[in-house]
């Protein structure tokens, strides 16, 4: 997994936060789960609009 | 008969404007007076301002629009408020400037009954020598993507950025806000994964330099005091989220600056422990802090009463608490519901005209006394929500003999969704999706981090991207009242 990680500078500032590596890289761009991601998206979306008006 | 003023045709005065004219009956009035000819879908701005769509594809006329809706459009400037008329009469009345129509320079006065303040913000370029170019516009050294035309500059300034990277020239790229008191970090979080997403897509990102400068005191605040999503089984402060976002690709940032002067390729800033320091750049994209657009109000006798009707920044005010104290009182029941001014019942402001009560995000200054500290986001989904709950109160008065407002939307009691995309490709694009609920945190009702972590949530990828796309089209399918505009949710 670690070959996804480019390197990073230790005691930077961006050492101290998370990396996404391959599994998580690979899911942002996989067309199936994202259209399940995209159904998901629009509800939450929905849910907060009807939460939102009174 | 009675007439509405909506002053402004942004997201808030131009949904407020559309409802109320399509909930009162003909024998009623509305009338918009905005100095604007185009409407502007402002979050695709920044696809406008790497390029990646023209000015014509975020606005269209007004004008053919509200003339088909039945709503007296006048493109004008207003310039102030008499609530109680004048000497010659009781009927309360605005002054405008018209600024088309073959009236430019022309002043009219237009009674009122009801009046709806959705003048948005004044660009405040000004407050920061070097932004602006003295007459209170966008200077020479920095861009902007706050209209649709500072975006096509940003885009060709870019453009030229690029082609000295491809001769082999490094270039340092600095995007972020260009005051202490800014707004709209949204906007800037945008812009730069879409500049790095741009020159990763033209090649040359080996040849950039990235760096974002924000008066945030800590990355993902957003203004809103930061976020805490549900990831993984944890409450993810949106700090790490963010940071994140810029590690992964390789960006730098500069916390708790406050800009306090730019030159040719040069900002200086302080920072919040008091340090001056400098940052080269060859682009840079900073955010002007916004401002009321400076509407004074006069009494019947003419006397200057705009310090009871706005607040200090220019923002009307409304049923806020605007005496909340230090930051240890504030609570969510602070901020307003009806968004009606306390001294005039038939006046309201929406979006970012309305004062807000205070910050969200603490404040903070540095050892010197210099307030850093972002100021609260009131733009986008917020504002359209306010102009709907606004238009029905006053439907609700107007015609439905209410006397009291019938409709709130209170921050504190509202969510908000922020898609946050780069680049315009259906499979080449990504995005970070955000949603969260109330956009006030409310200590009170969610304990532990203010928010309701089933609706604050954050996530990547193409999904979102999707998302963002179908709101472009959506929601200027939605502005122009084309059928079925009002399923669309605000």
């Amino acid at each position: 997994m670690s070959k996804h990680l480019n390197h990073i500078e230790p005691y930077s500032p961006q050492f101290g936060t998370m990396m996404p590596m391959g599994f998580q890289k690979f899911m942002r761009t996989c067309v199936l789960w994202q259209i399940v991601r995209f159904v998901a998206i629009n509800f939450r979306m929905t849910m907060l609009i009807l939460k939102s008006h009174h | 008969m009675a007439r509405l003023i909506i002053m402004g045709g942004g997201v808030s005065g131009h949904t407020a404007a559309s409802f109320a004219r399509k909930w009162l009956g003909n024998e009623h009035e509305v009338v918009v007076v905005t100095p604007n000819a185009l409407w502007n879908w402002i979050p695709s701005n920044i696809w406008v301002g790497v390029g990646e769509m023209s000015k014509e594809e975020v606005t269209f006329p007004l004008a053919p629009v509200y003339e088909k809706a039945g709503i007296d459009y006048r493109q004008a400037k207003a310039v102030s408020i008499h609530p109680e008329g004048n000497a010659e009469g009781d009927n309360a009345y605005i002054t405008m400037e018209y600024t088309g129509q073959g009236k430019e320079g022309q002043t009219e006065e237009l009674t009122y009954d009801y009046l709806i303040n959705a003048t948005g913000p004044k660009l405040n370029f000004g407050a920061t020598p070097g932004l602006s170019d003295g007459k209170g516009g966008l200077g020479e050294h920095t861009v902007s993507v706050c209209t649709a035309d500072h975006a096509i500059h940003a885009a060709l300034e870019l453009d030229a950025c690029v082609e000295k990277m491809r001769k082999g020239e490094r270039q340092a790229f600095l995007i972020g806000t260009g005051h202490g008191m800014c707004t709209c970090q949204g906007a800037a979080f945008e812009y730069i994964f879409n500049i790095e997403h741009t020159l990763k897509e033209k090649g040359v990102r080996d040849m950039a330099d990235i760096t974002f400068i924000t008066n945030e005191s800590f990355l993902g605040d957003f203004g809103m005091g930061g976020i805490h999503f549900s990831m993984g089984g944890y409450a993810t402060s949106s700090k790490v989220f963010a940071e994140s976002l810029y590690a992964e690709r390789g960006m730098d940032w500069i916390l708790g600056a406050h800009v306090n002067n730019v030159e040719a390729g040069k900002v200086t800033y302080e920072s919040l422990d008091g340090e001056m320091d400098e940052q080269e750049f060859d682009f840079a994209m900073l955010i002007p802090p916004f401002g009321g657009v400076g509407l004074k109000a006069f009494a019947k006798d003419g006397a200057d009463i705009t310090d009871t009707v706005f607040a200090p920044n220019g923002f009307m005010k409304v049923d806020a608490k605007y005496d909340a104290g230090a930051y240890e009182n504030w609570k969510a029941s602070d901020w307003p519901s009806t968004l009606q001014n306390p001294t005039y019942k038939n006046m309201f402001a929406v979006g970012i005209a309305f004062a807000p009560p205070h910050t969200i995000s603490k404040p903070m200054s540095s050892p010197n006394g210099t307030p850093i500290n972002p100021t609260p986001p009131r733009t986008g989904m917020p504002s359209a929500m306010m102009g709907k709950a606004v238009a029905q109160s006053v439907v609700d008065m107007m015609a439905n003999g209410a006397t009291e407002p019938t409709h709130t939307a209170n921050m504190s009691e509202m969510g908000a969704a922020c898609v946050a995309s780069a680049g315009k490709g259906l499979f080449t694009g990504t995005a970070a999706a955000m949603t969260v609920y109330p956009i006030v945190p409310d200590f009170e009702k969610y304990p532990g981090v203010g928010r309701d972590m089933n609706g604050t949530t954050g996530e990547l990828g193409l999904a979102a991207h999707w998302v963002k796309h179908i709101l472009h089209h959506v929601f200027i399918w939605k502005a122009q009242l084309k059928p079925g505009w009002t399923l669309i949710p605000e």
